[in-house]
C-alpha cells in the first residue's frame, strides 16, 4: 500500500464505487419504499400531484379495513397453513433423502439425481393440465391437499438439493461413531445429523416457505372458494374488485410480504450460504 | 426391526450363510428406504403427470369429452398455424433474453461494488441485505407495485414529465408499443438478486494471490478484470443464465397480474397463452401440445444445464 493516497487513485475511486452503490440503493429501495408509504396514505392521497412519497396524514385505516375483514384474514390464514405444512413434509422427505444421498452409494444414484435436478426446471404450466384433470377426478378440487401436494413437487428438488449440499459437509466420522457403538443409521440421522444441520435446515425451511407462499398458478387454477384462497390469490381478487383502492392492496402486499421478510432477516447468515451452495453446486 | 437391520455393525459372525446373505441384501437397500418417498412422490406427480399431458396432446377433447379419440399430432399443427403461438413464442424470448442479460449485467455490477474494501464495511453488510431485497417479493406483489409506479398518473411518469423526458401521460402496461418493455423492467428489477448473491458468493472465493500475481506483472484493474474475475466467474455465470433463462420463460404471474396478455397479444407469453387456451377456452388438447412446446424447449436448456453441472 503506498503511504501517499493521491486523489485519482484512491479517493475518486471510493466516490465513484459510493455513487455506483447509492443508485443501485434507488433502484432497489424504491419501489418498495413507496409502496410502504402508500399504504399508509388516504386513497384521495395515492395519485396526488406533485407526488409526495411522505403521506400529508398517516392513517392505518387501510390496514384496519384489512384486519377487520374475516375474509381477508382468512386468506392469510390459509397461506401461513399451507406454507407450514408444506414446509414441514418437504423438510422431512427431503432430510430422508439427502441422507441417502450424502452417505450412501447405490445404484441408480446418478440417475436419480439428474432426475431431481431436471425436475427443478419443469414448467409449472405443463404439470397444470394433468393436476387439474388429476385433482377433479380424485376430487380434492378446492381443497387445501390439492395445494399441499402439487407444492410439494416443487419444493421438494430444491430442498433435497440444498439439504444433501449440507450434509456433504458435515464430516462422516459423525455417523460412523453411532454405527460404531452399534446404533443404526436412523438413530445417527435423527440425533447426530439433524441436530448439527441446523443452518442447513434452516436455510431449506426458508426457502420452501418462500416457494409456497409465492406460489400463484396452482392456487388460481386448483381452488375456488374464498374460504381456500391464498395470499397472492386474495390480492389479485382484490385488484378486480374495487380497482381503486390502492391503499388497501398496497397494505395487503406489505403485510403479504412481511412474513418472508421477517424469515429472511432471522435466517439470513444461514440462508445465502445455504442458497449459493445450492445453486451453485447443488 | 427396521433399526436392526439398517445398522451398519456387523452381523454376529455365528449367523449362518443363509442369514447372512439376506442380512447383507437387507443393508444394500438401506439407501433406497432413504430415497423412497421423494422418489416416489416425485414419479407420481412429475413423471405420471407429464405421461398425461403428452397423451392429451396427442387426443381431440381431451378432459372434456368423455371418450376422446385419438388425434394423432393435429393439436401441434393446430398451434403451429396460429400465428398467436408464434407472437408469444417471440415475445417470451424476447422478455427472457433481456431478463438474463440485466440481470447479470446488474447483479455483477452490484456484486463488484459490494465486494470492494473501498466501502464501509457495516454500510457494505446494511446494503447487500437492502440489494436483495426485490428478490424476496412475490410476484403478485411485484406486478401490484409496478402497476402503481407505472400508472399514467403515478410517480414515474410525473417525474418523467418533470424532467421534460416525456411530455405526456404514458400508459405504460396499457400501450401495444409499451407494454413489453414494461413488463420487462418489472421483471429485471425483481430478478436480479439471484445473480449478485451468487457472484458475490463467487467473488469472495477467488484467490487474492491471483490479484498479487498480476498485479506483480503490471497488469492494470481492467485486465485483472477481464483475465481474472470473469474467467474465474464463468461457471457460476453460465449455471445462473441457464437457470434464469429457464424460471424467467415460466413467467406466469407478473404477466398475468399486469397486462394479462395484453393489450391485444402484445405481451402475450407462452404461459398466458396455454393458460388461456386451457381455462378460457377449455381447449385441453391444444393447451397440452402448446405446454409439451415449452417442455420441450425447457428440458432442452435443462440438458445443457446439467451437463455443465456435471463437468465440474
Amino acid at each position: 500500500m503506498a503511504r501517499k493516497r493521491s486523489f485519482k487513485n484512491s479517493v475518486l475511486p471510493t466516490l465513484l464505487t459510493y455513487a455506483g452503490l447509492a443508485v443501485g440503493l434507488v433502484f432497489a429501495a424504491f419501489p418498495i419504499v413507496w409502496m410502504v408509504f402508500s399504504s399508509l396514505k388516504s386513497n384521495t392521497e395515492i395519485f396526488a400531484l406533485p407526488p409526495r412519497l411522505l403521506p400529508d396524514d398517516f392513517t392505518i385505516s387501510a390496514y384496519l379495513t384489512i384486519f377487520n375483514d374475516p375474509t381477508k384474514v382468512r386468506f392469510f390464514i390459509n397461506s401461513y397453513f399451507v406454507a407450514g405444512v408444506v414446509t414441514v413434509l418437504t423438510l422431512f422427505i427431503a432430510i430422508l433423502t439427502a441422507y441417502g444421498f450424502s452417505r450412501y452409494s447405490f445404484r441408480f444414484k446418478n440417475t436419480l439425481n439428474i432426475f431431481i435436478i431436471s425436475t427443478q426446471t419443469v414448467p409449472p404450466i405443463t404439470l397444470l393440465i394433468p393436476y387439474f384433470g388429476m385433482v377433479v377426478a380424485f376430487r380434492i378440487f378446492d381443497t387445501y391437499l390439492a395445494l399441499i401436494l402439487t407444492y410439494l413437487v416443487f419444493t421438494l428438488p430444491y430442498a433435497v438439493l440444498l439439504m444433501t449440499g449440507y450434509l456433504n459437509t458435515l464430516p462422516k466420522e459423525l455417523d460412523e461413531a453411532v454405527l460404531v457403538d452399534g446404533g443404526s443409521s436412523w438413530t445417527a440421522l435423527w440425533r447426530v445429523i439433524v441436530p448439527v444441520s441446523t443452518p442447513g435446515i434452516v436455510a431449506t425451511a426458508v426457502y420452501t416457505f418462500l416457494l409456497s407462499w409465492n406460489e400463484f398458478l396452482f392456487a388460481l387454477t386448483l381452488t375456488k372458494s374464498m374460504d381456500l384462497r391464498t395470499v397472492p390469490i386474495g390480492i389479485q381478487l382484490l385488484m378486480g374488485q374495487h380497482a381503486f383502492e390502492w391503499n388497501e392492496m398496497m397494505a395487503m402486499s406489505v403485510l403479504g410480504s412481511l412474513p418472508l421478510l421477517v424469515l429472511y432477516l432471522v435466517a439470513q447468515r444461514y440462508f445465502l450460504a445455504g442458497m449459493t451452495a445450492g445453486s451453485v453446486k447443488s | 426391526m427396521n433399526r436392526s437391520i439398517t445398522a451398519l455393525a456387523p452381523a454376529p459372525p455365528k449367523a449362518g450363510k443363509k442369514g447372512r446373505l439376506s442380512y447383507k441384501t437387507l443393508r444394500k437397500l438401506v439407501p433406497y428406504l432413504y430415497v423412497t418417498p421423494a422418489t416416489l412422490l416425485l414419479v407420481l406427480l412429475m413423471l405420471f403427470p407429464m405421461a398425461m399431458v403428452l397423451r392429451y396432446s396427442l387426443m381431440d377433447g381431451a378432459i372434456m369429452k368423455r371418450d376422446a379419440a385419438f388425434a394423432g399430432l393435429q393439436n401441434y399443427i393446430t398451434i403451429f398455424q396460429n400465428p398467436v403461438f408464434w407472437q408469444s413464442l417471440y415475445q417470451t424470448l424476447y422478455f427472457t433474453i433481456m431478463s438474463v442479460v440485466f440481470h447479470f449485467v446488474l447483479g455483477l455490477a452490484f456484486a463488484l461494488l459490494l465486494n470492494t474494501n473501498r466501502v464501509n464495511p457495516t454500510i457494505r453488510s446494511i446494503l447487500r441485505v437492502l440489494f436483495i431485497l426485490p428478490w424476496l417479493f412475490t410476484a403478485v406483489i411485484i406486478a401490484i407495485i409496478w402497476r402503481l409506479l407505472l400508472d399514467p398518473n403515478g410517480v414515474v411518469n410525473s417525474v418523467l414529465m418533470t424532467l421534460h423526458i416525456i411530455n405526456f401521460k404514458v400508459e405504460w402496461f396499457s400501450s401495444t408499443s409499451t407494454a413489453i418493455h414494461a413488463l420487462t423492467f418489472a421483471n429485471i428489477w425483481a430478478g436480479y438478486p439471484l445473480f449478485m448473491v451468487s457472484l458475490l458468493a463467487g467473488l469472495q472465493g477467488i484467490s487474492k494471490e491471483l490479484y498479487e500475481a498480476a498485479g506483480i506483472d503490471g497488469a492494470n484493474e481492467l485486465q485483472k478484470f477481464w483475465y481474472i474475475t470473469i474467467p474465474q466467474l464463468m461457471p457460476i455465470i453460465i449455471s445462473i443464465s441457464l437457470l434464469d433463462f429457464i424460471w424467467t420463460m415460466q413467467v406466469f404471474p407478473l404477466v398475468w397480474m399486469t397486462t394479462g396478455g395484453g393489450p391485444i397479444y402484445a405481451t402475450e407469453m407462452l404461459s398466458t397463452f396455454t393458460y388461456k387456451l386451457a381455462f378460457a377456452q377449455y381447449e385441453f388438447s391444444l393447451a397440452s401440445a402448446s405446454a409439451i412446446v415449452i417442455l420441450i424447449i425447457s428440458m432442452s436448456v435443462t440438458y445443457f444445464y446439467i451437463k455443465h453441472q456435471q463437468r465440474r
